[in-house]
């Protein structure tokens, strides 16, 4: 996209950390959030004389992503040792991928606004995580905590194919919903398991070389990061309007100012002295390895929600929003299966249980723990409805009832006398009851104020204390009102 | 009637299954010996003397027990220091571990003490393996056995000089350009360097991963294949470890020498050479063909580059293997109130001389813009002097060399020029660039008394050939009987 003759160009460099249980070099848990330095061995405090163990499962969760992203898969890869010096970084070096990486030339398809688009993936290569500094939280002491040391990541490199900060948004989204399809990465950008590094640069319209590039880091959201690339956009873009010059840098987004910091200028970058690491032999890969991680791939998201429009009826959107995550649509299908009419069924999903696991933060690194309601309870909910034995607002208020408890709707709407009032003799009674007694509302209505028919409908309503068919009363007001 | 620290390791094995000797009785012998030796020699920086009594005890514990403690039973032995020892100080040699007590013990002293092996303690070496004199170390100097003036070769200069002070019966050492070739020669001991990826190098401090390798330290061919036997072999904490089967290295012992063709490298004998040196190496070499060898000359046409190509590949892993000991979570810290005045004064402190050369050497191989001239010509230069090796190697069964130029020097006389240290390298480093074992053997003494090694270089994975050379020649000779000054 161009604005005011200026075209940006987005490149998105993603660290995924990996769930598996054990770390990539050696057998310490990988899990987040023990106490500190005890998940740790000499391996992963890189004690004298300790050499690193290729994790299998590393390799295959490698595979998985290079395959659900269309990359080819390298025979032979390498491992390589990047050099630099940091306290979280025991070792001194950091064991990646440099020349050799395991996966090349990929590319995603992604929806901008409807519209698809396809970005290309330049690499996806294994690496080691680093310890975590911890300051200031005693006295002049830094501490560091070497849990996270050795938790294996994988970097994914996209090419700079992106233009526009929804493109870059749209591409994130749909990378992370790859990798939580495939089970390999919960994509919890809070907590730092899903991190993104943007590289975006400018350029006059019809340009055919790039702009300056500038990294920007310390974005810990899907928000931080469209709001850090505008920033950038704009900052850039009014560099290059006002012929002012623009650095190759590396800055920093300054979440509560809303503002990018230069951090370090690339004229004094760090020379990482990339070389073959030799305590690791090259990694071979055979083909029938990959085609039998090829063979055991999920559905993936984006046939999941073509799948959805063709299978059950739903619009793209709510197909696109229903397979953004596994879970949930694994929830919703539950629902159908379950005899519950998809298109109802995704309404309820989509806006109640949705709103509730967002309320209540249901979900633990992106996977939600326990459901407010099952499945088959919902869809049970959701048959009443369509069966117009409940209203939508008796549905609603029964998802508290239902909470925790296993009970099956029907049984809770006969037990609490919930039923909805479809008896025409006894809601012309209620109506007629209202209409006397709101000759105000009435004479408005009859002087052409269409809304005010609403009031009327929920004075009904409330009379039958919420269980009158809210159509019906419509239905009968109107036929009443117009006869007098 | 000899010492028990006079025994090999076979014969004071079988006494100790036998219970005509305990391991107690070996090691309080052995504790003896150091104590008595020491203050004039220097080969331990750490003697373990309780540790190694309370091993010793439960192996006699078991022995009484009627179990089998393995084929090492009761014997005490040294390590070199640059290998983790469960409990106790592992240095390198260097001031910046000069406190580390490692919780762990490397994979060779595990499979040490699983053989019944007693480590009576830790030997000096030059500072992380750096150097071929043992100099270079920052805690010691150890003596050669046979002339107090003199160096007893490096870098496991303390492994080959308490093997042949019997302070030990045999040592372990690391070879990553000669280092346990060279001081086997200069003490007069039988040193080898195993191939690459035969024995684990987990737990050993590294100095060039790619180079470097354990080896046994003894003083007969068939003590350093029993100590072998028990360290070689696939570690799952080791990738670079073989997972090829190992050996029987005593079944190769006896095979003779008759029908092998032994290759003699024309680049091995230059200019230069101390002529006794070359003289009984030559010697040795038609003691083989009477003894039913067959002998020819052979080319190793790149060997004028080894030292080059070894000083870039080695001092690149070094400056990488070393950058973990930055005063963070153990090792010498120099407080500063900033990160990188710490780093600096720590370092500083910490490391002698020449680790900070080769430090500063390989960080320059590696930079930007330098990598593509030095390290990666350096590689491929390496896959030229393999490929010399497989050549020769194809029409021989094994190579016939010197190990070093001449016999042991004295202090000080090549610490002022680097380079000619280097150079003392020039016949043991092309074999660790092949990834190629190598075994050293006392051939003979120069004028003065000083021993010379013969060193036997064979094909990958084939200890065995070495060994069967070696033991051959030991058997026709009487070299190695030959005990240094008490």
């Amino acid at each position: 996209m161009t604005t005011n003759g200026i075209e940006t160009v987005i490149g998105l460099e993603v660290h995924a950390e990996l769930l598996t249980h054990a770390k990539i070099f050696c057998s310490c848990s990988a899990a987040f959030g023990g106490p500190p330095n005890t998940d740790v061995c000499p391996v992963c405090l890189g004690m004298p004389g300790v050499l690193p163990v290729l994790n299998r499962r590393v390799v295959e969760f490698a595979i998985r992503a290079g395959l659900a992203t269309h990359c080819t898969i390298a025979p032979v890869s390498r491992f390589a040792r990047k050099n630099y010096f940091y306290p979280d970084l025991p070792k001194g070096y950091q064991i990646s991928m440099y020349e050799a990486p395991i996966c090349t030339a990929g590319w995603l398809d992604v929806l901008v606004d409807g519209e698809p688009k396809r970005i290309g993936l330049t690499r996806i290569h294994m690496e080691e995580d680093t310890g975590k500094n911890i300051h200031d939280a005693h006295g002049d002491a830094s501490l560091v905590d070497f849990n996270r040391s050795c938790v294996p990541l994988l970097e994914i490199v996209s090419e700079p194919d992106m233009r526009t900060v929804a493109e870059a948004g749209a591409y994130l989204r749909t990378l992370r919903s790859i990798l939580q399809y495939l089970e390999i990465c919960d994509g919890n950008m809070e907590e730092g398991s899903f991190r993104c590094d943007a590289n975006v640069s400018v350029r006059p319209a019809g340009a055919t070389t790039f702009g300056t590039k500038v990294e920007v880091k310390n974005m810990n959201s899907f928000r931080a990061v469209e709001k850090a690339i505008a920033y950038e956009i704009a900052r850039q873009s009014d560099a290059l309007q006002h012929g002012e010059r623009l650095v190759q840098e590396t800055r920093l987004w300054d979440a509560d100012r809303e503002e990018t910091r230069s951090m370090r200028k690339k004229e004094y970058a760090d020379d990482y002295r990339y070389f073959p690491e030799p305590d690791l032999l090259p990694l071979v890969i055979e083909q029938k390895w990959v085609d039998e991680v090829r063979a055991s791939l999920p559905e993936l998201p984006a046939a999941r929600r073509e799948r959805f429009v063709r299978e059950h009826g739903l619009s793209a959107y709510d197909a696109d929003v229903l397979t953004q995550r596994k879970d949930v649509a694994d929830y919703f299908e539950a629902g159908v299966a379950a005899g519950a009419p998809a298109k109802e069924m995704a309404n309820w999903v989509t806006t109640e249980i949705l709103r509730l696991v967002r309320d209540e933060k249901l979900d633990r690194a992106l996977v939600i723990q326990e459901w407010p309601i099952t499945a088959a309870q919902l869809a049970r909910l959701v048959t009443l409805v369509q069966q117009g034995t409940i209203n939508r607002n008796t549905a609603k208020a029964l998802l508290p009832k239902l909470r925790g408890t296993g009970r099956d709707p029907a049984e809770l709407v006969q037990a609490e006398g919930l039923a909805q009032v479809s008896d025409r003799g006894a809601l012309e009674q209620a109506v007629a009851d209202v209409i006397a007694k709101h000759p105000a509302q009435v004479e408005q209505f009859r002087g052409g104020k269409e809304q005010v028919l609403g009031f009327l409908v929920g004075q009904v309503m409330k009379a039958s204390r919420g269980k009158a068919n809210p159509q019906l009363v419509q239905e009968l007001l109107r036929a009443q009102l117009a006869k007098a | 009637m000899s010492a028990l620290t006079d025994l090999s390791v076979r014969e004071a094995a079988a006494r100790v299954r036998r219970r005509d000797v305990s391991s107690v009785e070996l090691t309080r012998a052995a504790l003896a010996r150091i104590a008595a030796v020491e203050p004039a020699l220097g080969a331990f920086l750490t003697v373990a003397g309780a540790e190694a009594l309370a091993a010793a005890g439960a192996i006699d514990r078991r022995v009484a027990a009627g179990e089998d403690p393995g084929p090492l039973a009761g014997v005490p032995v040294g390590i070199k220091d640059i290998i983790c020892t469960n409990g106790i100080r592992t240095t390198a040699a260097s001031r910046i571990l000069q406190k580390f007590v490692p919780p762990y013990d490397a994979t060779v002293t595990a499979r040490l003490k699983d053989a019944g092996a007693v480590v009576v303690g830790k030997l000096n070496c030059d500072e992380f393996a750096m150097g071929s004199s043992t100099e270079n170390s920052a805690l010691g100097t150890t003596r050669n056995p046979w002339d107090p003036d003199r160096v007893p070769g490096g870098s496991s200069g303390g492994s080959a000089a308490a093997v042949a002070a019997r302070e030990c019966h045999a040592s372990l050492g690391t070879d990553t350009g000669g280092s346990v070739r060279l001081p086997a020669a200069f003490c007069g001991v039988v040193g080898l360097k195993p191939t690459y990826g035969r024995v684990s190098r987990y737990g050993v401090i590294a100095y060039a991963s790619s180079l470097d390798q354990v080896g046994p330290i003894a003083r007969d061919v068939a003590d350093t294949a029993l100590v072998l036997q028990a360290i070689a072999g696939n570690d799952p904490r080791d990738s670079t470890s073989s997972p090829r089967p190992v050996p029987s290295y005593a079944a190769a012992l006896d095979r003779g020498v008759r029908g092998l063709r032994l290759g003699l490298p024309r680049e091995y004998f230059v200019e230069g050479m101390q002529p006794e040196v070359e003289a009984a190496v030559r010697g040795a070499v038609q003691q083989l063909e009477r003894l039913g060898a067959t002998v020819q000359p052979v080319s190793l046409p790149h060997t004028e580059y080894a030292i080059a190509t070894y000083y870039l590949i080695a001092t690149a892993e070094a400056s990488s293997n070393l950058a973990r000991y930055d005063g963070i979570r153990y090792g010498l810290r120099v407080s500063e109130p900033s990160l990188r005045a710490m780093y600096q004064r720590s370092r500083a402190a910490g490391f002698g001389t020449e680790v900070k050369r080769r430090i500063m050497l390989g960080t320059y191989a590696l930079s930007a813009g330098y990598y593509d001239a030095y390290y990666l010509k350096a590689q491929q230069v390496r896959t030229l002097i393999r490929r010399d090796f497989e050549q020769a190697l194809g029409t021989c069964d094994a190579l016939v060399a010197p190990v070093a130029p001449t016999t042991a020097f004295r202090f000080g006389e090549k610490t002022a020029d680097p380079l000619t240290m280097y150079l003392f390298d020039i016949f043991t480093i092309s074999v660790n660039l092949a990834g190629l074992p190598g075994l050293s053997v006392p051939c003979g003494f120069d004028q003065t008394g000083l021993p010379i090694g013969l060193q036997l270089i064979g094909r990958s994975f084939d200890e065995e050939t070495l060994l069967r050379v070696g033991a051959a020649y030991e058997a026709a000779t009487d070299w190695h009987a030959k005990r240094p000054p008490a």
